[in-house]
């Protein structure tokens, strides 16, 4: 279904010189010799339907799609690789890029349209709104109620180590720039993230890359929890064709609510059909509900999303704060003690 | 009143405009002023914002087992976020080497500042202009003293966007301050202007021979123009009068040895028999008539000058006028063979009975010398309406073709009164006595067969 994950445990400022790989590829063909070309961390069978929608619409462009991780995509951006548009759930990769002046702004109707929340300066425009979400297998939970915050959920996993000993997954926030941004943002905001992060560590939790390898886990009885997932349709989709066996939850107390954003890079070749490519994802982002497509809406309004009240992180320059290599460095150590606990 | 007036514009549009420049200017002013003080407001709060960004990072430095330590703090990033959407910038040196941030981010050292002092500057930075502040401080690495400057820079797009929607607001602000007063200078103009028109006003409504002087509240600016009005109001009164005098003086010395001459010539005519000579006595007999009528006809014309201006208010009956007016022209009438026939209601007006005397007289005058001899004259006396009609008809020629108002002018005749002596005072005398008494003179030819219609149209009481 997908390539395994590229491990790359290097930190974003000292990367060596490697070629980069992308981790999947999809070409659709156009009738003229005009490209569009995509780079995103969005999963090919996520994203089809976008592609295949925008195709229709314009027949004769051609759109080459390239998966890569958040932090491979920034350092294709940041180094000049040529790309017409970036797509991204690493917001703080994504802010940083237009930061530091890579991007090209675009403006139109429907980028005008957006909420002052999910855009920033005319270069980075959300279209979705996705939760940090727990993945839980209601058999490891049997005899136990579901933990609905962060507290039930320490008290649970401190009170029975054996029982989820070695069951538990999360992303390892040294690889994956999406579970760096979870992390810092978590820490940030409630002090039962280190907490947690002790008790977890102590029960030899499984690292991960991406959540698609955690759903799957969950799905197939190897996890008992997953923490910190992106709560997208499909992982809703599979919990619902588990009969029960897989719970979303989201925690009361807390929970992170990124916006994937998608801009359009300096070097950017196509710049008019990259805006209409944005465009035609923000006109999908802004519609009324949910409807079919595989990622939630802008204006999440489902009842899981509400019910909670925590806004989207927030576009902004203190979204850089944590990628400075004095702070990565700082945190990246404090998890490594919580976490790892060699 | 501005008929044919060379004008040289409207003082009120000229106030208008003036006191509306004045506005323009004071709008543009303030409107400056306020964008001004925006747009240093706007900057002073982004220097704020910066000076405790770079001093709050500042304050996390620390040394720990001589290594210099330092935690990027998350609000002081967050607050830059908070004021505009701008990009942020900084950078962590320590003796030159850096710590952490952008290598290529120019630092401005001011050397007047100390260190623990905030230091601003402006300078290009990845094609756009930075507001950069500067924070120094020496801090111990073991037994190194380390001189760490933090450097924060953030664009000022963002600040520009919010002093020009600020200035722009301020702007339409002015504007509207603009049209609201020159609506006021504009009314200012009309109220001030108000005494000056009723003036005007108070002077056009007078009757034609109205001098009085003006007495009415006025202006300190406008008492000069009311007394210098006055005064020639005066002055052309007293020539009015003096030219009156001169008229009725002239007109009696003229009449009087008139009358003299008249005599002498009806006894020579009497006394003479040579059929040339009696004619020429005849001619001047004519002439003399002629010129004692024209003479009695300026007297009357002055007479109603004098006493339209202060109009005597008496009842008076119509009925009696008419028939003590006829009776005195019975003689004249009958030397003509005509017949004079009186139908008279009894109705009662308020006047001056020998001003009315007089236009019914001459009107009476005319009717008997344009009438053919052997004719009859009819006279009613009706109330129609809220008028009193006092109608002269003959079986003359009528009027011919020339209007009403024509024949009541001053010495204007009718085409059809060759042959007929006459000054063209009658019509004019009638016509004057009615308008002083608020009335007026109706002339018409004669509805059934010919002859004229003269009605003396007069308010009832």
């Amino acid at each position: 279904m997908r390539l395994a994950c590229l491990t790359l445990a290097l930190s974003l400022w000292i990367s060596p010189a490697t070629a980069f790989e992308p981790e999947d590829f999809l070409r659709i063909e156009g009738t003229s010799d005009r490209v569009l070309r995509i780079l995103s961390t969005a999963d090919l069978d996520v994203f089809i339907p976008y592609l295949e929608a925008f195709h229709r619409a314009n027949p004769s462009l051609d759109l080459e799609y390239t998966v890569a991780s958040s932090s491979d995509l920034h350092r294709e951006i940041s180094s000049g690789a040529i790309y017409d548009v970036a797509i991204s759930s690493a917001m703080d990769l994504q802010f940083q890029l237009a930061n530091d002046g890579l991007t090209q702004r675009y403006r139109s109707p429907m980028t005008q349209s957006l909420p002052d929340w999910a855009t920033w300066r005319d270069v980075i425009f959300a279209f979705t709104t996705e939760p940090a979400v727990v993945l839980v297998s209601t058999e490891y939970f049997e005899g136990l109620s579901i933990p609905q915050s962060r507290q039930d959920l320490i008290e649970v996993l401190r009170d029975n180590p054996t029982r989820f000993a070695g069951s538990i997954g999360t992303y390892d926030v040294r690889d994956s720039g999406l579970g760096y941004l979870f992390a810092t943002q978590e820490a940030r905001a409630t002090d039962a993230y280190w907490r947690l992060s002790e008790v977890m560590g102590r029960l030899n939790p499984t690292l991960y890359c991406c959540s698609s390898q955690m759903i799957e886990d969950v799905m197939s009885g190897k996890l008992a929890l997953a923490y910190n997932v992106l709560g997208s349709y499909v992982a809703e989709r599979l919990a619902d064709q588990s009969e029960g066996r897989v719970q979303i939850l989201r925690m009361t107390d807390f929970s992170n609510v990124i916006l994937r954003t998608a801009l359009i890079p300096s070097t950017a070749q196509n710049p008019n059909d990259a805006g209409a490519f944005i465009d035609a994802l923000l006109s999908i982002a802004l519609r009324d509900g949910a409807d079919g497509w595989p990622l939630p809406p802008l204006n999440d309004t489902s009842p899981a999303a509400s019910s909670a009240g925590f806004g989207p992180i927030r576009i902004g320059p203190a979204l850089m704060v944590y990628l400075d290599p004095l702070n990565r460095r700082n945190f990246l150590a404090e998890w490594e003690n919580a976490i790892v606990q060699q | 009143m501005s008929e044919a007036q060379q004008g040289t514009g409207s003082i009120g549009r000229r106030l208008t405009l003036y006191l509306a420049i004045v506005a323009a200017l004071l709008s543009l002013m303030s409107w400056g002023m306020v964008a001004g003080f925006a747009r240093q407001a706007a900057e002073e709060t982004q220097d704020n914002v910066l000076a405790a960004a770079v001093t709050a990072i500042a304050e996390t430095l620390r040394s720990e087992q001589g290594e210099l330590r330092l935690e990027l703090p998350y609000s002081a990033f967050s607050m830059l976020g908070a004021i505009s959407e701008d990009r942020v910038f900084y950078r962590v040196t320590a003796n030159s080497a850096l710590l952490t941030g952008y290598a290529d981010l120019p630092v401005a050292t001011d050397p007047n500042t100390r260190a623990g002092e905030v230091s601003f500057a402006t300078q290009p930075y990845r094609g756009e202009d930075l507001r950069m502040a500067t924070l120094s401080r020496r801090i111990l690495a073991g037994n190194q003293p380390t001189l760490v400057i933090v450097t924060v820079g953030q664009t000022r797009e963002g600040i520009a966007a919010i002093a020009l929607d600020l200035s722009r607001q301020a702007g339409l602000l002015s504007i509207a301050f603009f049209l609201v007063a020159v609506l006021l200078s504009f009314f200012a103009a009309r109220t001030s202007l108000r005494p000056l028109n009723e003036i005007a006003g108070a002077v056009s409504r007078r009757g034609p021979s109205d001098l009085r002087p003006l007495r009415r509240p006025a202006p300190d600016e406008l008492a000069p123009l009311i007394a210098a009005l006055n005064r020639f109001m005066d002055r052309l009164g007293q020539s009015i009068r003096r030219s009156e005098e001169f008229i009725v003086e002239a007109a009696h010395r003229v009449r009087t040895p008139l009358a003299t001459v008249r005599v002498q010539a009806d006894l020579a005519l009497r006394n003479v028999s040579g059929e040339a000579e009696r004619n020429r006595l005849r001619q001047m007999i004519r002439a003399i008539d002629e010129s004692s009528r024209s003479a009695g006809q300026l007297l009357d014309h002055a007479t109603v000058a004098f006493r339209a201006d202060d109009l005597l208010r008496d009842h008076i009956s119509l009925k009696i006028l008419a028939t003590q007016t006829a009776t005195t022209m019975t003689p004249t009438a009958s030397i003509k063979d005509i017949n004079i026939d009186l139908k008279a209601e009894d109705i009662t007006v308020a006047g001056d009975a020998v001003l009315l005397d007089t236009a019914l007289r001459n009107i009476l005058d005319n009717a008997i010398k344009y009438s053919p001899e052997d004719t009859t004259i009819s006279i009613s006396v009706e109330a129609k309406g809220d008028y009193g009609y006092i109608t002269v008809r003959d079986q003359g020629k009528g009027l011919g073709d020339d209007p009403a108002e024509v024949l009541t002018q001053r010495f204007k005749r009718g085409r059809n009164t060759e042959n007929i002596v006459g000054s063209g005072l009658g019509l004019t005398i009638a016509a004057d006595v009615l308008a002083a008494h608020g009335g007026h003179l109706q002339l018409s030819n004669n509805k059934e067969g010919k002859g004229t219609c003269a009605s003396l149209v007069l308010p009832l009481l």
